[in-house]
């Protein structure tokens, strides 16, 4: 779950990272008085924000306003802004980036830093990065910090700043589960102070069981994204017409790239998971009818998921249904045999194995009616 | 050379008074492995299956002399399960829970391998060798013995190409799921070594998707260390950058984890790709 901005930075203060003052509103006149130079600045999740016009500064309520009401007119990469960061502007001397990610092959956290700060990180060459894997035995350690000060050239006046900012963001990703948390920049101000310009904070979306306080977040998805994320059900937006209905990630990847080798090309995929609840399959089933594909791709290998489990949740979903939506049928697995029966008479059009399902789904989808 | 599990494998469930628990403990029994004890915190002196249950996973030990556990606990749950069967002693702990936060994910592998445990897993549906013993999810009826050795990111995919090999009247010596959550207790490197060495596998299949790098450290140890013929397959190929397709580790992001830089790798290792699920068996006779 990726966290705005002046979430984050909210973040970032109360683990004792020194952020620069601020405060959000939604509309303009919810600006009340700015003292001193401010940044005016769009709370989107899309990286990209400054170049199109979504960081503003500002000298007084007038002019901050003005930026905040150009600004939540912005499309931003497809996104509006409905709140913007109104914060004290920084004297920037220098801008550093220091973040904390995952490192899958190393299987630990990894700190990296560097001084190209105020960037994207994906644009920076490699070697002007640090890249300090954390042993999870081992944890964050003062040496850690040292080392990161050392290849910043951080000067000695700042140094146990900086330091302390590595341990401070380290207890953080550990404490509040981020996947990812990144301050870029983080600042050198022209008298000395070290303040986080910017902060990307994710929370690792399987976590949110020990972390009620997200509860009450929104996050920005669309009325179906929405509807998947109450049911459970992995869905992802792609843009052919052709709506599949798999079981598993791998298997559901397997399915679109089956429908690519024949023409076809997937509209919306729903991911089912591990379930062995007719409801759930019958979910699913009105979700992918309320996206409205022209063909329904269901392929089922049944393990957890029993076939017969699939065939009752799809009857109870295709009964009442007005718009007859094509349904191309794969199910294979455990208690394949009942499932076949009690599909027999449903109308749908089956098919044996996989190649053979996604033909068939392929040259469905490209009929003209 | 065992792959993981074989006939000296003795099983705790943990977890098994579960719905799932309890229904695949029956299911390894049914495919022959060896379930020897089950775990859930307060249910201790029950009876699943006619398999005894214990409170703590030491006293299963203790009483049964089981070497492997298989975590079916929610994913709340799930670092303590894991941790207290490494701390009973369990050799192998095979993890089929799902949506366990990453963070506990590190730690787990991480006091497993300062206790030279062998973790499969999370998100995983385990391990099967048939004639042997399965520790796991996966399908009993799918798998026929054989000489070829499964691993796979991914669960009902591998069933899919499983069930394609057993078809096709091929068999299986082993298959491994490792799961395909960003960090995994095993990765295809550690299991492919197994089956260099194990001589009842004469080729080996690998199973992988976009996301990470696994697949090309796997090539490049293909490479140096594996003389088996292989045949692979990766998933997504279609999927555009940037969606999580699925499994938590399934994104191309930064540019990195795309399907084209893991077939080059493993085409350069001298594996044969195979462009969808379906062509894997056909690729396998032709080696």
């Amino acid at each position: 779950m990726k966290l705005f901005e002046y979430y984050a930075k909210g973040i970032l203060a109360r683990h004792g990272i020194p952020v620069p003052e601020g405060f959000v509103v939604s509309s303009p006149d919810q600006i009340r008085s700015v003292r001193g130079p401010v940044m005016v600045k769009a709370q989107v999740l899309m990286g990209g924000r400054g170049k199109a016009g979504g960081i503003r500064p500002a000298d007084s309520v007038e002019d901050a306003r003005k930026a905040a009401s150009a600004i939540l007119d912005l499309n931003i990469s497809g996104y509006i802004a409905k709140e913007v960061l109104v914060e004290r502007r920084l004297d920037v001397a220098k801008e550093l980036y220091l973040g904390m990610t995952i490192d899958r092959s190393r299987k630990c956290l990894l700190m990296m830093a560097s001084a190209s700060g105020g960037m994207d990180i994906e644009s920076v060459p490699e070697g002007e990065i640090l890249m300090l894997p954390i042993d999870p035995l081992i944890g964050y350690q003062d040496y850690i910090g040292r080392k990161v000060v050392g290849f910043l050239g951080v000067a000695k006046e700042r140094a146990a700043h900086v330091e302390d900012i590595c341990r401070r963001l380290c207890e953080l990703v550990l404490r509040e589960d981020a996947e990812l948390a990144e301050i870029n920049p983080l600042v050198i101000t022209k008298d000395g102070r070290v303040v986080a310009g910017d902060a990307k904070i994710t929370i690792d979306s399987d976590a949110l069981f020990r972390h009620r306080e997200y509860d009450s977040l929104k996050e920005d998805l669309t009325p179906l994204e929405e509807k998947a994320k109450r049911l459970d059900i992995a869905f992802v937006q792609l843009d052919g017409n052709i709506g599949v209905i798999a079981n598993g990630a791998g298997l559901t990847m397997a399915t679109l790239d089956s429908l690519n080798t024949y023409g076809g090309k997937a509209g919306v995929f729903l991911d089912l998971g591990g379930t062995d609840d007719p409801e759930k399959v019958k979910n699913a089933m009105l979700l992918m009818h309320e996206a409205n594909p022209k063909v329904i791709l269901l392929n089922i290998f049944g393990g957890i998921t029993k076939c017969d489990t699939v065939a009752k949740g799809v009857l109870e979903a295709i009964e009442g249904q007005r718009a007859k939506i094509p349904i191309v049928a794969r199910i294979k697995g455990v208690n394949e045999e009942i499932a076949r029966t009690m599909l027999k008479d449903a109308g749908l059009i089956p098919a044996s194995g996989l190649s053979e399902a996604a033909e068939l789904a392929s040259k469905e989808s490209a009929r003209v009616v | 050379m065992p792959v993981i599990v074989d006939e000296k494998t003795k099983l705790i469930v943990q977890g098994i008074t579960g719905y799932q628990g309890n229904y695949h403990s029956k299911a390894m029994r049914e495919f022959g492995t060896d379930v020897v004890a089950g775990v859930t915190p307060g249910k201790g002196g029950q009876k699943v299956n006619a398999i005894p249950v214990f409170d703590f996973v030491a006293e299963a030990v203790e009483a049964t002399g089981a070497n492997t556990s298989c975590i079916f606990v929610p994913a709340p749950a799930c670092k303590d399960a894991a941790l207290e069967a490494i701390d009973a002693g369990v050799k192998t702990v095979v993890i089929i829970t799902e949506h366990l936060p990453v963070l506990d994910a590190i730690h787990i592998v991480a006091v497993a391998r300062g206790r030279g445990v062998t973790v499969i897993g999370p998100n995983c549906p385990g391990v099967a060798s048939p004639g042997k013993a399965k520790v796991g999810i996966l399908p009993t009826k799918i798998f026929r013995k054989g000489d070829v050795g499964v691993v796979s990111k991914s669960g009902t995919l591998t069933y899919e190409i499983v069930n394609a090999i057993t078809e096709s009247r091929m068999g299986q010596s082993t298959c491994v799921g490792i799961g395909g959550d960003r960090v995994s207790g095993t990765s295809f490197v550690e299991v492919l070594a197994l089956f260099e060495k194990d001589r009842q596998t004469k080729r080996i299949v690998l199973v992988g998707e976009i996301g990470g790098t696994a697949e090309e450290e796997a090539a490049e140890y293909i490479k140096k260390n594996v003389s088996k013929p292989m045949v692979a397959y990766i998933a997504g190929r279609t999927a555009p950058p940037g969606k999580r397709m699925g499994h938590a580790g399934a994104i191309i992001a930064r540019g990195r984890g795309t399907a084209e830089s893991k077939v080059k790798a493993l085409e350069a290792a001298g594996a044969r790709v195979a462009k969808l699920p379906t062509e894997v068996p056909t690729l396998l006779e032709e080696l």
